[in-house]
Formats: structure tokens, C-alpha cells, sequence
């Protein structure tokens, strides 16, 4: 998409840059409003758009059994609720996810609005009181990813920072399982 | 549409100089402090509008390098956070709302009446009270900074974090209730511009043929006619409850966060349209003088901005894509959100065709439209990015969206009006510009701009948010951040060296000759600077160029000189621009700065929290709107104003359709957009939001009684007043006029009797959403009690006749508005009461 807005912008550039500096030649208005203006405008969209619904269409949650945490945040910080062997595993700051496989966060808060994200797993959702949004995300690989809030919620914004740790689901930390909540 | 009218005789040459000191004494400003404090002429209001906005953008640039100072290094240490805070929503909000809507309503007010062939704005001490109404307003909102208590939940206010739980100081009051005042002006200009388009065109100029400039302030105007009514309703409901704890955003009570969202962004998605199409219409002004030649595609421009004006009202969602809506929603909003682009990229392809059949000059204001060029274009298509939803989720609330929003609304503002300024600069001060400092200038402004926003792309993409203050673990993004510092000075100085320009223009440049860069529409036919009145006759059909600049100084066209003194102007035809009447407009008075002060103290006084004083300046505001109608109206008949040879046209109270009637038309359309917010919020509460149902009302049969016989009291004032304009040349008019006066008064009252009946407010959002559609009725109904008593008034000093109608054909619209609204009110409470 990067590549494509540079080459529109050069392309779009060149033809101002031409048309300021060499004189003035013949100006077909049909040429420039129908084609350029609205026929070339319209079929980059539509490419654009079809790409973009079918990415989201695939990146939106759906009920399908998928893994469910929680997520709850509150000024300044993030109170996670992942499934434990024992039963639901309540941690601060810390996320834990199996690698591999789509799960869904479900988001709530507790004053006011906050936005969960993390950067290298993908997209970003509000986290709004009185209201539930459920989000979905997948990790490819073990590791550790920062996460942060995304939406201004006060003085110690900048600060709410959490952790998500993927495991390798074969071989998950003690206190968690892989298992869905009941 | 010219050839069809009957051509117009011009009237016999006289002396230019004589002309212009019988103008010149009509239309001055008054000398010395009583001119600051009275004149209401366009020119100077406009003029004040560009000059204050300007500074204000000053105040909100240095605020932004305080920012990038702050962000230079991963550890600043140079602000407090809460400091900080308060400095990045203020250099938001300074921007929006005190420099680029300002900016814009000054240079419409300024350049309008000159372009359009005209001598005045249709209501020039409205345009008065809008600036008086805007200086005030930015001053509680600077003076907040000053005293640390500004506001600082960021520009864009949500609800919680601005309710009273997690922001207990003044600091959102100041926001909501600052930004409201100034929002005064905002309504006011756009009344303003729609009416003096649409009726003070010269005359023979049909719609279809005035120049570009006047299509995209017409687009512009409705844009902020229906975009700011949300935004206000909103400021309302939120210091409502603030104030009052009415409890609209409180999800315990039946609130809803999302509610504030919405309003919020109903406004916000058009705010950057109607930044957007004033500065094109410069490009489509200036493009073509440059170009030497005509625009290319009128018609597909004109189609194009009515386009985006529909448009622009269909995709605020897409600055809540992260809120969780559904999908389906997502994708119908993400499609308009990419479409709004094609309309842009019609006019970006009928400029490039112009300059493509033309030969263009690259003289300075060309430069700003190149820079315009290079920085619009990036910026538009990171929107469509920005607008794809699997990126959005991705970019929102990054530094990327920085990136793209400063590209669009520099690239799409500040380069055009920057261009719009360098090019109207000899109409204003009469000078040519000193060589070399505005090139120095621009080449300054320009690389320092992408020097310091192309770099935060990237410190987007690797994930810095907005609104941190530090990052002390991210040391991957202090290079690009300091990068971006360094460019943001740089800056700075070339806008230091671009005030320095006009100001060395102002005082040492050479006198310039008259249309200096021989552009051929209307503003350019006059004198340099511009005199008060603009032109000593109007042009007439046919004559509506730059080349009538001669016959026109000589009066040979309509309405020439001011033989009777007072300031008179031509109204036309909305479509075809025939000529319709001859409208006296008001000269230099006191009265805006006053009426604006009345305001001024209620909003002080709310900020202050001293509701029980209020009463007192309501009735200051009461007083001052009552003396405004002190102007209109006339005691005789007067005879028919002769205009051209073999043409005369009556006076303004002699009509019906006067610009006053327009202009309560026009204000109503906001005014039933506000009402139609309103009625949104209780739809979306009740259906979306948690905690419903709400408890039990008390409300039985003894309200539904009482607002029944208020609304019946609405309806006989109602036909009161249509029978007060009908009889007006008889003795009963009076009488007719008298009784819709007391069954207005009786309404007042039982609207009063019904608000003793309500539930308490503060129990559910459902109880306090009833108490603003009441309050809504009553302040309706004191509008109309007032204009009632100025028809009565009319009626009693002998100012009707079979002729002149007074007051009451605007006291008619009033009254059916506010019954029309009552009614639906009550309709709405039933149903919920029903359901």
C-alpha cells in the first residue's frame, strides 16, 4: 500500500510539475475530469476497498471456539483474566496467549476510555465502560510483545504499558492452559 | 440567463473623485477608539477576523514547539505531564477553533461582497457580534492557559475522562463552554455567507455563472450550518452535566459515552470539509489568473462540491472504528470515507488541466499552490489509507495519524491561504511586496514542514501513539522525534519571515498600480486598497468583470453614489440575479460589542458557577436582542428608489423576502438540526445504551393536560400572527397581534407548570433528555414572545401599512418552528411512555 501511494503521488506530481513548467499546449477537459478525475480515482478505490474488506472481513472475531481472555483496564493499567488449569488466572500487566492459534480479547473498563493495542500482533480496540467489544488477534510465534494504550486517558497515559508473552502451546507456563474459559 | 433579462441602461457618467467622497462619508468607519468599538463594515470585520486568527495561530505554534521540544529527547524533562496535557489540547483546539474557522469566515467576509459585486454583507452587525463573540470567547479560553487551568483531556473531549469524576476542575468548563461562545460567530458567519451569496450577487449574475469562490463559501456555509449545531448540542448536554449532573454520557444511569462520540465527530468529519473548501476555492480563484487562462470543468467543480458536502456528513464514523460497531457498519463507512476522495481528485485533475492549457507564472502566490501540491496530495492519500480498516486499526492513534492529519490540514489550508494572502495582499494594503523575503519564507515554511512531518510516518509505523510525553524505553523513536523537532523550527521561522513580508509590504512597499496581476473577476474592479463601500455604482448584467472598473468609479452602473445617507445595497433574485429590491443596510453601532458582552457575562458567570446570577445576564442578552430590532422597520411609505434609467426598486420594508427573512430561514435550518441532534440522542441512548429501561415516571395525566394546552396556546399564537401580517394595514392587526402575544406568554407559562411536573433530572438519562426537549420549548418560546412584542411594537408606532409588514412575517416562522418542535417533543414523550 506503501509502494502504491508513493508511485499515485509521483504520478500525480509529475503530471502538475509538466503542466506548471512546459507551456501551454491543448487541454482536452473530457480527458482530464472523466478520465483522470473521476476513472482513475474510482478503479484505484475499488481495488483498495475489496482488498481492505476481505483482510478485515478475515480479522474480525467470530464465535467459533477460539481461546477468550479478558482484558480489563482502569487508570493506569491493565488487569488480565486467561484460563488456568485451576480455573480463571487473574494477572496484572501480564498477558498470556498460546502461539499459533486465533484468540479473541474481550475488552471492558472500569473508569474511562481505554485502547488495547499491540503493535507487532496487529490492531487496536477501545476498551469503553458500559460497553463489551471483543477483538481478535493471533500470534505467529513464542516470544515477548509490548503493548500499550492507545487512546488519551489522562495523566498516567503514556505510562499504561502491559506485556503479552506467547507460549509455545506444548509447553505453556504452569499456571495457564490453552483451554477456553467454561 | 444574461441575455434573457431586459439589458439595463447605465446611467449617466459623473465625476469619480465627487462619488467617492459622497461613499466615503456614508460608509467610513468612525475615527479613532469609537471606530474600533462600532464599525461593522465587511472590510474592517473581515480584515479583524484574519488579523486576530493569525495571532491565535502564532499562540498555537509556539505552543507546538513547546511539544516538539518537549519530544526532542526520550527523557524530556522539560514539561510536567499534566502541563503537558494541557498544551497539546490547547494547540489543538487554538488551531481549529480560533485560527482555520476564523481564518476562513474572515476572508469570506472580506472578499465575498467584492467578488460577488456588492457593497456590504447581508448582516453586517451580525458579522460584528460574530467577531466580538469570537474575540471574547478565544480570550476565556487563552486566559485559561495563563492560570494553569486549561483544558486538557485532548481537543476532541471524551466523555469520561471530561465528566465531572476524572476532570473535578474547571478545565473542561473552560473547553465547552469557550468553544460554545466562539461556535456563536461560526453560526452567524454561515447565515451570513449563505444569505449575501445567494441574494447580493450583482445583478444579471445567475448561480450558474458566479464565480467558483462563491460555489465553494456556499458549499462551505452549509456545511457549518449543519456541522455545528451537533457540537453545540453536545458542549450543552456535556456541561449540562457537568453542572447539573444530568447524566447523558453516565452508562449507570442510561448514558452513553459513545453519545458524546458521535455528536462530537457529526461535526468533526465536515470541520475538515469546511477547512478544505475555502482554500480550494482560492486554488480555483488564483490557478487560472496564473495560468493565464480560464478554469477548466466549472460545471464538474460545482458538481464536485455539492458532492462533498453530502458526502462529508456520511462518514464520521470512521473516526470511531476502533469502538467496536459491526462489521457491515464498518464496511458501508469505510467505502464513503474513500469515496469522498474521488470528488478531491476531480478538482485536483481540473487544476492541473488549467494550468496544463494555460501558461503558467510562477510568481509567489504559485509557489504556495505548488507547496499546496506536493503536501495535499500525500496527505489525501494517506486519508484513504488511514480510511481502510484493517490499516486504521492499525494507525489510529499513532503518530502516523499526526502525520496525515497536519498534511491535510496544511497542505489543504495553510499552503492555499497562504497563497489567498500573498494574492489579495495589494487589494489590502494598496502595495507591491518587497522582493525575495516571501520566497525565503515559503522555501522555510516548506521544507521545515516535511522535514518535520514526513519522518513522523515512520515514528508512527513503528508504533509511537499520540499524547505521550515520554518514552524513556523506546530509544528507536528519539532520532526520528528529534528529526521532526529540528524541521518544526525551521518552521517557525519561515512563518516569522512570512508576518515579517506583509509587514514590510504594509509599510515600505511601492504603491501598486490597480489589478496588478490582471485577473479578470469582480474584486479586482476597484480601486487599490480597496475603499469601504467597494464600488460607488453596482455593476449591472453583462458588465460583471474586472474591465467595468472604469464605468463603475463613474456610477454608470446601478445605484450609484449615496444620495441619500444611509448605507444601501442591491438584493437579487437567489437564482437568476434579478434585481428585487434596494436593502438599507445598518452603519457603524455599538450594539454588536455590547450584545457580545451580554454573552459574554452569562458564559462567565457559568464557568464561574454562579447559576443564580445568571438571570441577570439572560436578561442583558434579552435587552440587547430586543434593541437590535430597533433598526428595522420604517414609520411611511417611501416612494420606489430609482436605480438605472427607466428601473426603481422599493425599499427593503416594503417587501416580504427581505435578507432578514432569509436569514431566519437559514438560521432555522440550524437551528432544526440542532432539535434533529437532540432527537438523535434520545433514539441512540434508548436503543444502544446500557441501564435502560429507566425507573417508572411520574409523569400522568395532569402533564399530558398541561402540554397539551401549551401546545394549543402555540397553535392560536401561531395563527395570531399570520392574521397580525394580514390585517397589518387595519386597527385589528394590533388586536391580532396583542392576543398571539398572551397565548404565547400563556404557552411560556404552562411549559413553566410542566416543568414543575418532570421527573428529577438527575435520575436517569431519560429524565434529563425530557428536561432539555422542554428547555428547548421554552427558550423557543421566549424568541417568539420577543418577536411577538416587536410586532405589537410595529403595530402600535404606525411601522405597518398595507406596504411595509413589520416584524411579523419572521415572528410567523418563529412561531411555526417552535410549534412544529413542541408538538414532535411531546410525541416523542408519549411513545415512550406508550412503549
Amino acid at each position: 500500500m506503501l509502494i502504491g501511494s508513493g508511485l499515485i503521488t509521483a504520478l500525480v506530481l509529475t503530471l502538475a510539475g509538466l503542466a506548471i513548467w512546459r507551456g501551454p499546449r491543448p487541454s482536452d477537459e473530457r480527458r482530464w475530469i472523466i478520465w483522470w478525475g473521476l476513472g482513475f480515482s474510482m478503479s484505484v478505490l475499488a481495488v483498495l476497498l475489496a482488498f481492505a474488506l476481505w483482510t478485515g472481513e478475515r480479522m474480525i472475531a467470530r464465535d467459533d471456539g477460539a481461546l477468550q481472555v479478558q482484558a480489563e483496564a482502569q487508570q493506569w493499567g491493565w488487569r488480565f483474566t486467561q484460563p488456568g488449569p485451576g480455573g480463571p488466572v487473574v494477572t496484572e500487566g501480564v498477558l498470556y496467549v498460546p502461539a499459533g492459534q486465533p484468540f479473541d480479547i474481550v475488552l471492558t473498563s472500569r473508569d474511562v476510555i481505554h485502547s488495547f493495542w499491540v503493535p507487532q500482533l496487529g490492531g487496536k480496540m477501545d476498551a469503553i465502560p458500559g460497553h463489551r467489544n471483543v477483538h481478535r488477534l493471533m500470534a505467529d510465534a513464542p516470544g515477548t510483545h509490548e503493548g500499550l494504550c492507545a487512546e488519551f486517558c489522562g495523566i498516567g497515559h503514556a505510562a499504561m504499558r502491559f506485556e503479552v508473552v506467547v507460549y509455545d502451546p506444548a509447553d505453556p507456563p504452569p499456571f495457564v492452559s490453552a483451554e477456553s474459559l467454561p | 440567463m444574461t441575455e434573457k433579462m431586459h439589458p439595463i441602461a447605465p446611467n449617466p457618467p459623473r465625476k469619480a473623485l465627487l462619488l467617492h467622497r459622497q461613499m466615503q462619508r456614508v460608509w467610513s468607519d468612525l475615527p479613532g477608539w469609537r471606530g474600533a468599538v462600532c464599525s461593522v463594515n465587511h472590510s474592517t470585520i473581515g480584515l479583524r477576523f484574519m488579523a486576530t486568527s493569525f495571532l491565535f495561530f502564532a499562540i498555537g505554534g509556539v505552543l507546538a514547539m513547546l511539544i516538539r521540544a518537549q519530544l526532542a529527547t526520550r527523557d524530556g524533562a522539560f514539561l510536567d505531564t499534566q502541563l503537558y496535557n494541557q498544551i497539546f489540547t490547547m494547540h489543538g483546539s487554538i488551531m481549529m477553533f480560533l485560527f482555520a474557522i476564523p481564518m476562513l469566515e474572515g476572508l469570506s467576509m472580506w472578499l465575498l461582497p467584492k467578488i460577488l459585486g456588492s457593497r456590504d454583507m447581508a448582516f453586517p452587525r451580525l458579522g460584528a457580534l460574530g467577531y466580538w463573540c469570537y474575540l471574547f470567547g478565544g480570550l476565556i479560553i487563552l486566559s485559561s492557559l495563563l492560570f494553569g487551568v486549561a483544558p486538557d483531556g485532548g481537543w476532541f473531549m471524551y466523555v469520561p475522562l471530561s465528566g465531572k469524576t476524572y476532570t473535578p476542575g474547571i478545565n473542561a468548563d473552560v473547553w465547552l463552554l469557550g468553544v460554545t461562545f466562539v461556535e456563536i460567530s461560526a453560526v452567524a458567519a454561515a447565515v451570513e455567507i449563505i444569505v449575501t451569496i445567494l441574494r447580493l450577487r450583482a445583478a444579471g449574475m445567475a448561480l450558474t455563472r458566479m464565480p467558483l469562490m462563491g460555489w465553494y463559501m456556499l458549499g462551505t456555509a452549509a456545511m457549518m450550518l449543519v456541522g455545528f449545531p451537533p457540537l453545540i448540542l453536545g458542549s450543552i448536554l456535556l456541561e449540562l452535566e457537568r453542572a447539573f449532573d444530568w447524566p447523558f454520557f453516565d452508562i449507570l444511569r442510561g448514558g452513553d459515552p459513545l453519545l458524546w462520540q458521535h455528536l462530537f465527530w457529526l461535526f468533526g468529519h465536515p470541520e475538515v470539509y469546511i477547512i478544505f473548501l475555502p482554500a480550494a476555492g482560492v486554488l480555483s480563484t488564483i490557478i487560472p489568473v496564473f495560468a493565464r487562462t480560464r478554469i477548466m470543468g466549472y460545471g464538474a467543480i460545482v458538481a464536485a462540491i455539492v458532492g462533498l458536502v453530502f458526502l462529508s456528513f456520511g462518514l464520521w464514523v470512521h473516526h470511531m472504528f476502533t469502538v467496536g460497531i459491526p462489521h457491515m457498519a464498518l464496511a458501508f463507512f469505510s467505502a464513503a470515507s474513500a469515496l469522498v476522495a474521488v470528488p478531491t481528485s476531480v478538482q485536483i485533475f481540473a487544476w492541473i488541466g488549467t494550468m496544463w492549457a494555460g501558461r503558467v507564472e510562477l510568481r509567489l502566490p504559485m509557489l504556495h499552490v505548488i507547496g499546496f501540491f506536493v503536501t495535499f496530495v500525500m496527505g489525501g492519500l494517506t486519508g484513504v489509507m488511514v480510511a481502510m480498516v484493517p490499516f486504521n486499526w492499525q494507525a489510529h492513534d499513532t503518530h502516523f495519524v499526526v502525520a496525515h492529519l497536519h498534511y491535510v490540514l496544511v497542505g489543504g489550508f495553510v499552503f492555499p491561504m497562504m497563497a489567498g494572502i500573498t494574492y489579495w495582499m495589494p487589494m489590502i494594503s494598496g502595495r507591491f511586496r518587497v522582493r525575495a523575503l516571501g520566497e525565503a519564507a515559503f522555501w522555510l515554511i516548506f521544507l521545515g514542514f516535511h522535514g518535520t512531518f514526513f519522518v513522523m510516518h515512520l515514528t508512527g509505523l513503528l508504533g509511537m501513539p499520540r499524547r505521550i510525553d515520554r518514552y524513556p524505553d523506546n530509544p528507536e523513536w528519539e532520532w526520528l522525534n528529534l528529526v521532526s523537532s529540528i524541521g518544526g523550527m525551521v518552521m517557525s521561522v519561515g512563518f516569522a519571515l512570512f508576518v515579517l513580508d506583509i509587514a514590510m509590504q504594509w509599510l515600505f512597499g511601492r504603491r501598486s498600480h490597480r489589478n496588478p496581476w490582471k485577473a479578470n473577476t469582480l474584486d479586482w474592479a476597484m480601486a487599490l486598497p480597496a475603499p469601504p463601500y467597494n464600488f460607488s455604482s453596482l455593476p449591472s448584467p453583462g458588465r460583471d468583470d474586472a474591465t467595468a472598473i472604469l464605468p463603475l468609479a463613474r456610477g454608470e452602473g446601478l445605484l450609484p453614489g449615496a444620495p441619500r445617507p444611509r448605507r444601501e445595497v442591491l438584493v437579487t433574485d437567489a437564482g437568476t440575479g434579478r434585481p428585487d429590491h434596494v436593502a438599507v443596510v445598518p452603519g457603524n453601532t455599538a450594539l454588536p460589542i455590547w450584545t457580545a458582552a451580554a454573552l459574554g457575562s452569562f458564559f462567565l458567570l457559568m464557568l464561574a458557577g454562579l447559576y443564580v446570577v445568571t438571570p441577570l445576564a439572560i436578561a442583558a442578552i434579552l435587552w440587547a436582542g430586543w434593541r437590535w430590532g430597533g433598526f428595522m422597520g420604517s414609520r411611511a411609505d417611501a416612494p420606489d428608489i430609482p436605480v438605472a434609467p427607466g428601473l426603481s426598486l422599493p425599499e427593503h420594508w416594503q417587501v416580504r423576502q427581505t435578507l432578514a427573512y432569509s436569514g431566519t430561514v437559514t438560521l432555522l435550518v440550524a437551528d432544526g438540526t440542532l432539535y434533529a441532534s437532540l432527537l438523535f440522542g434520545v433514539a441512540f441512548l434508548t436503543v444502544i445504551a446500557p441501564n435502560w429501561p429507566a425507573p417508572d415516571s411520574g409523569l400522568g395525566l395532569g402533564a399530558l393536560l398541561t402540554a397539551g394546552a401549551a401546545l394549543l396556546a402555540m397553535a392560536l399564537a401561531t395563527l395570531a400572527a399570520r392574521l397580525a401580517e394580514t390585517w397589518r394595514a387595519t386597527p385589528s392587526g394590533m388586536g391580532a397581534a396583542l392576543a398571539g402575544v398572551l397565548a404565547a406568554g400563556l404557552a411560556l407559562v404552562l411549559l413553566g407548570g410542566l416543568a414543575m411536573l418532570l421527573d428529577d433530572p438527575r435520575r436517569h438519562a431519560r429524565d434529563a433528555l425530557r428536561a432539555v426537549l422542554l428547555g428547548y420549548a421554552v427558550f423557543h418560546a421566549v424568541v417568539a414572545l420577543m418577536l411577538g412584542l416587536r410586532s405589537l411594537c410595529d403595530a402600535r408606532q404606525g411601522r405597518t401599512s398595507h406596504q411595509r409588514r413589520g416584524a411579523a412575517p419572521v415572528w410567523q416562522l418563529f412561531q411555526a418552528f417552535w410549534l412544529a418542535t413542541s408538538a414532535l417533543s411531546l410525541g416523542v414523550v408519549a411513545l415512550q411512555e406508550i412503549g
